[in-house]
């Protein structure tokens, strides 16, 4: 194997130019997806890491019913004691579990004595919401020192802030009707500011759920919603099946489901986004696996078109079909091993200059975030495969013509 | 299916080659039959087109009779298949050719190694011995690690020649070894060849129309129109 790969480097030599022009196309092919796939793959992994680890956690638990009315903050569709205490049990013996925080979500009237608007309103625990969305103190656009959130303040949406001229250290009212229809007002003092992030609760202000449960007079520990954060975030599929599972034991007397389990992608609408940019990613992949296969293909056809007086040789001397097969085969993997490993080398270098040079740049609300562009390799060495491979599978056509040749046919060529 | 001569090295029984292109019937050999007897050196001669080459590859298992039968070395030719010819060629004969068909990106030293490494894959150091000492006896080796594209034109042959004998092949066929080369390098390599028919007990099999070849050959075989004239 050795020697014919040896032959077959020797043959890419003979003919620099046209070796050099198609390991060229490979590597324009290879570093175009190594950059698309690592700035565009980095955006989305780091949107994706901002929505989980400051909003929405990696799953959320509802009543069933709670998403699709999400846009009214449905306080009579609030889990109940019962059902937050079944639904903790769940979530405390699942190993896959890290962390998990309840949250109670209503939306007020907020008055700085001057201005009213409305707003809505994330109740947390923030001990508990830290540790499931560790991210949230990155928001803030106030001094992130001292604790997140305590009883009696309230942290604003940076537009509701500036609209309406609060400043950190500000008293504002909010007013609130609970389910039961009584309407209830209380003061906080505005301990921060957020800048909004993208997703449903993306521009909501906070207060600690023991503050919303005065102003909604709640008096036992019903809550909106859970928030879940899992140990690992590449197994979340399998988790949320998992979790699904389990909460469809509990049924309503019509033999319903009470429960609902979602993941982040299923209440983001960065996900269409996220599977546009993996929509586009294929497509890439898609035309460097067309460049390679028609380089490849292009120039094995050319290479045995021209020797085939030399196949006739190979033939006469008594190479067996298979080894001359497997010649030209080597020759179109040994040209796809050197435009792979010179476009890994451009690409990641390009990747490794960018990600030196901090991209910054906006999404919607969100100012001055910096990409740090990186590469999966587990994705890099597939993509390398797929290199190779194409090349072989482009080289078969022509390597296969070449060891179908009639000897005396091919000597007899000119 | 076996010859049963044990004596003969090559027989041919009333050989027919007929080509069709189309509708358009070309006979190239017409009720050829010979026999040749082993260590024998033997020429096919006639102009051009009178079927020299095609007898070759017959012989050679290259190409096929249209009826008839060929054995070589034992072996009846007419049922092989494209693995089997290939590995028969491999293992029974060695080829030279009227433009060398050294391969170019290989040098001397591995142009001879070839058909040791790819077809009958001897170790290394057995290889490199069997190499040289070919090399050597075609006066060779202070060229062993030149490419073909370095050698002029009776070099070129000679290396052939050794590539064609690496494997001790029962047969050599050799199409108009001399035709490519100045009277100088003719002499040299037919000479080697003989030198070689007696050291390595081969047969050699030439088509040519070269009369210094036709002069040291053990036989000729004259061929017109595909029909065999003289024997």
């Amino acid at each position: 194997m050795y020697k014919i790969f040896k032959i077959a480097i020797r043959n890419l030599q003979r003919y620099t130019r046209r070796t050099a022009l198609t390991a060229l196309l490979i590597v324009v092919g290879l570093v175009m997806v190594v950059l698309f796939s690592g700035l565009a793959g980095s955006f989305k992994n780091m949107m994706i890491g901002l929505i989980t680890d400051s909003n929405l956690g990696h799953l959320q638990i509802h009543k069933k019913g709670y998403v699709s009315s999400i846009d009214t903050l449905p306080l009579y569709l609030n889990l109940s004691p019962k059902m937050y205490s079944r639904a903790i049990k769940i979530l405390e013996q699942n190993k896959e579990i890290a962390s998990f925080a309840p949250r109670i979500k209503l939306g007020c009237m907020i008055s700085n004595f001057a201005e009213t608007t409305n707003v809505k309103i994330t109740a947390i625990d923030p001990e508990k919401e830290l540790q499931v969305c560790p991210a949230i103190v990155d928001r803030l656009v106030t001094d992130k020192k001292g604790q997140f959130l305590r009883s009696g303040e309230i942290i604003l949406p940076e537009k509701i802030a500036k609209g309406m001229h609060i400043k950190r250290g500000d008293t504002v009212v909010l007013v609130a009707t609970n389910k039961d229809g009584s309407v209830n007002g209380m003061q906080f003092v505005v301990s921060g500011i957020i800048q909004s992030i993208i997703g449903p609760q993306g521009k909501d202000g906070y207060i600690t759920i023991q503050d919303a449960r005065k102003l909604l007079r709640i008096k036992k520990t019903e809550v909106s919603e859970i928030v879940v954060r899992i140990k690992n975030f590449s197994r979340l599929k399998k988790v949320v099946k998992q979790l699904k599972m389990e909460f469809a034991r509990f049924k309503n007397k019509k033999g319903k489901p009470v429960f609902e389990v979602h993941a982040w992608s299923d209440l983001s609408p960065f996900t269409n986004i996220a599977g546009m940019i993996d929509l586009m990613t294929i497509t890439v992949k898609i035309i460097m696996i067309a460049i390679v296969l028609i380089s490849v293909l292009n120039v094995m056809l050319m290479s045995v078109y021209e020797r085939v007086r030399e196949i006739g040789t190979l033939s006469a001397m008594g190479t067996s079909p298979a080894k001359i097969l497997l010649l030209f085969v080597s020759e179109g993997l040994a040209l796809g091993l050197l435009g792979a490993i010179i476009g890994n080398i451009l690409g990641l270098g390009l990747l490794w200059f960018l990600r030196v040079k901090e991209l910054t740049f906006s999404f919607g609300m969100m100012k001055n975030l910096v990409l740090k562009p990186e590469f999966n390799w587990s994705e890099l060495l597939v993509l390398n495969l797929i290199v190779l491979l194409i090349s072989v599978l482009a080289s078969f056509q022509p390597a296969w013509k070449a060891s179908r040749m009639e000897p005396a046919e091919a000597l007899r060529q000119v | 299916m076996k010859d049963a001569s044990g004596e003969c090295i090559i027989t041919l029984h009333n050989v027919t080659k007929v080509y069709k292109t189309g509708e358009v019937e070309q006979t190239a050999l017409k009720n050829i039959s010979l026999s040749i007897s082993r260590g024998e050196i033997v020429a096919f001669a006639g102009p051009s087109g009178s079927g020299k080459t095609t007898l070759l590859n017959i012989i050679g298992a290259m190409d096929r009779p249209t009826t008839g039968e060929v054995f070589v070395d034992g072996i009846k030719l007419n049922d092989l298949n494209r693995k089997q010819a290939a590995h028969f060629r491999g293992e029974h004969l060695g080829f030279i050719f009227q433009s060398f068909n050294l391969l170019p990106v290989l040098t001397v030293f591995e142009n001879v190694e070839y058909p040791l490494v790819m077809i009958k894959n001897v170790p290394a150091r057995k290889r490199k011995e069997a190499v040289l000492s070919l090399l050597a006896a075609v006066q060779m080796e202070g060229h062993k690690d030149k490419f073909p594209d370095q050698l002029s034109g009776g070099q070129k042959q000679r290396v052939a020649v050794a590539r064609a004998l690496v494997t001790h092949p029962g047969v050599v066929l050799a199409d108009e070894p001399t035709a490519n080369l100045d009277g100088k390098s003719a002499r040299m390599v037919l000479s080697l060849m003989i030198k070689m028919r007696v050291e390595l007990g081969a047969t050699f099999v030439f088509s040519t129309h070269d009369p210094r070849i036709l002069e040291e050959v053990d036989r000729v075989y004259t061929l017109e129109d595909g029909q065999l004239k003289i024997q």
